[in-house]
């Protein structure tokens, strides 16, 4: 199953996570042909909402809910199961300062890859 | 020579779904890897039972009989519903392919399979309120009224955590699998804290007019049992966890009188306690403590068995008790457990000396809103003639109370505190 592993954490606190413990982990990872995909996000003072409503895009600064734990990144991986999946989102990094939001992908209908 | 009686038959089954039901569903689990799936094949099987049985007799092996019965209804349904869903015929295709002689009925799978039911219930990525609510439906078999009617929620409601919940475990791919060796004590302490939440949930029911419903409590020990028989290393904390479920509902007779009214354990009738369940819970208390690796569990059980054997209120243990709650402290040092400790303390040292802990600990901001810290400071206060202070501590309790026996008791022990 694909699972999608959400990084969350407030980001002073994100900061102090030491880019090159995240490389490494990251190698490894997709080593082990576990990982479809992985990055790290730009704080979320980037960040910029889209919706559209009556076929008219609103487009508005920041995320799309304020909260005290904001998106850091993700990983995109394959486990055989949740406990697998939680084997590997609790040695992500930055599980031991923030939080990592487990996630099954869903499978669309008639779409084929 | 006539036949069985059909209602012989009917008792039969009846008695056969109660001891077998839960087995056969996690087997039919592990065989069709679905829930849904799996509850709708039981009830085939037994349908077909109750349809069959009659004339043909009841099978030697009648678990294995419905296991099979039941794997076949599977298929049949996913066939009917196959010539819609192309994914549908594959699964059914993949059933059948497995032969019935590689299914793997024997005794010990039969076990394991138990065994991953309980642990997929109480898997820890579950609410643990659904944690229970599944585990009693599924593993215990009650049914979804009759847990509806033990927590005082609508059945519509539970039915649709239950829903919730087996849609996770198919959706986020919980696994049905037994834990392997590293995870399995952190799992089995999610299933023992199940197991006693419902326990205690039986022992003293949070609100509502009864103050203790045995079936929960029964249930909660029967599967704490079968556990410990499906562990193969029987953990302490299992042990300890059985062990102190056993002695706390040895005194269930005594704990309310014929009004339901609350019986505090200084004025129960001791010889209401049920001896036998105590031996036995002794014994296991003694079993587990000489491991060296207990817990909570197994204290709290050391406590409650220090209580048991006094003959008398007044033959209590005392400072064994308090000796046993600093143990307690130090493993899990919560302040519901220190306040326990505060009450030990009076009955070692006298009202003074608990009522200071007691306060010590309110001041700090714990416990407020929690009614037994403000009964106990009441009955405190009443024991050393501070009347006054009594009354409003009691009258504090009276405020927090949810529970109908307790308001009663809390009431009474006001009338009686006139100074």
């Amino acid at each position: 199953m694909k699972y999608l592993c959400l990084v969350y954490g407030q980001e002073e606190k994100m900061a102090t996570v030491d880019d090159a413990h995240c490389v490494a982990f990251d190698k490894q990872l997709r080593d082990s042909g576990r990982c479809h995909a992985s990055d790290a996000l730009q704080p979320v003072h980037t960040a910029t909402t889209v919706r559209v409503r009556e076929g008219e895009v609103h487009v508005s600064d920041g995320p799309f809910a304020e909260t005290k734990e904001q998106l850091a990144g993700f990983y995109m991986i394959e486990a055989e199961n949740l406990d697998e999946a939680i084997e590997i989102a609790s040695q992500i990094p930055p599980a031991t300062i923030g939080s990592i939001e487990v996630r099954p992908v869903r499978q669309l209908e008639g779409r084929t890859l | 020579m006539p036949g069985p009686q059909p209602s012989d038959i009917g008792a039969r089954v009846g008695s056969i779904y109660r001891e077998e039901s839960r087995r056969v569903l996690a087997t039919l689990i592990r065989l069709l890897g679905d829930f849904y799936l799996a509850e709708e094949a039981l009830h085939d099987a037994f349908a077909a039972a109750m349809q069959q049985w009659p004339s043909e007799g009841v099978p030697e092996n009648a678990r294995a009989w419905l296991v099979s019965t039941g794997r076949f209804k599977a298929i049949d349904r996913l066939r009917r519903r196959s010539r819609f869903d192309a994914s549908v015929r594959e699964m059914a295709h993949g059933l059948e392919s497995v032969a019935e002689h590689e299914l793997d009925l024997d005794e010990s799978s039969v076990e394991d399979d138990h065994l991953r039911l309980i642990f997929t219930c109480c898997h820890p990525a579950l609410a643990p309120e659904t944690r229970v609510a599944l585990t009693l439906r599924e593993v215990c078999g009650l049914t979804t009224e009759e847990i509806a009617s033990a927590y005082l929620v609508k059945a519509s409601t539970l039915a649709q955590r239950i829903v919730r919940a087996k849609n996770k475990i198919r959706d986020a791919g919980i696994p049905y699998e037994i834990p392997s060796a590293k995870d399995l004590p952190g799992r089995l302490q999610s299933v023992l804290k199940v197991i006693y939440l419902f326990f205690n949930e039986g022992y003293s029911a949070s609100s509502g007019e009864e103050a203790i419903r045995t079936d929960l409590s029964a249930e909660a020990i029967r599967l704490a049992r079968q556990l410990l028989q499906l562990l193969r290393n029987p953990d302490p904390e299992a042990v300890g966890l059985l062990a102190l479920m056993l002695l706390n509902d040895a005194r269930r007779q005594a704990r309310s009188n014929a009004a339901g009214d609350l019986v505090l354990l200084d004025e129960q009738d001791r010889s209401l306690w049920d001896q036998a369940q105590i031996a036995e819970g002794v014994k296991l208390v003694e079993q587990a403590l000489r491991s060296g690796r207990f817990g909570a569990y197994t204290l709290q059980a050391a406590i409650s068995a220090v209580h048991c054997e006094a003959p008398r209120a007044e033959d209590t243990d005392w400072p064994q008790i308090v000796a046993l709650y600093d143990v307690l402290l130090r493993i899990e040092p919560n302040p519901v457990v220190e306040l326990n400790r505060a009450v030990a303390i009076a009955m070692r040292d006298g009202p003074a000396a608990g009522l200071a802990q007691i306060d010590a600990i309110l001041e700090r901001g714990a416990l407020v809103n929690y009614q037994f810290a403000h009964s106990a400071r009441a009955e405190l206060l009443r024991r050393m003639g501070r009347t006054q202070a009594s009354r409003a501590a009691y009258q504090q309790a009276l405020q927090l109370a949810e529970q109908e026996p307790e308001r009663r008791f809390l009431e009474r022990r006001l009338a009686q505190t006139v100074g």
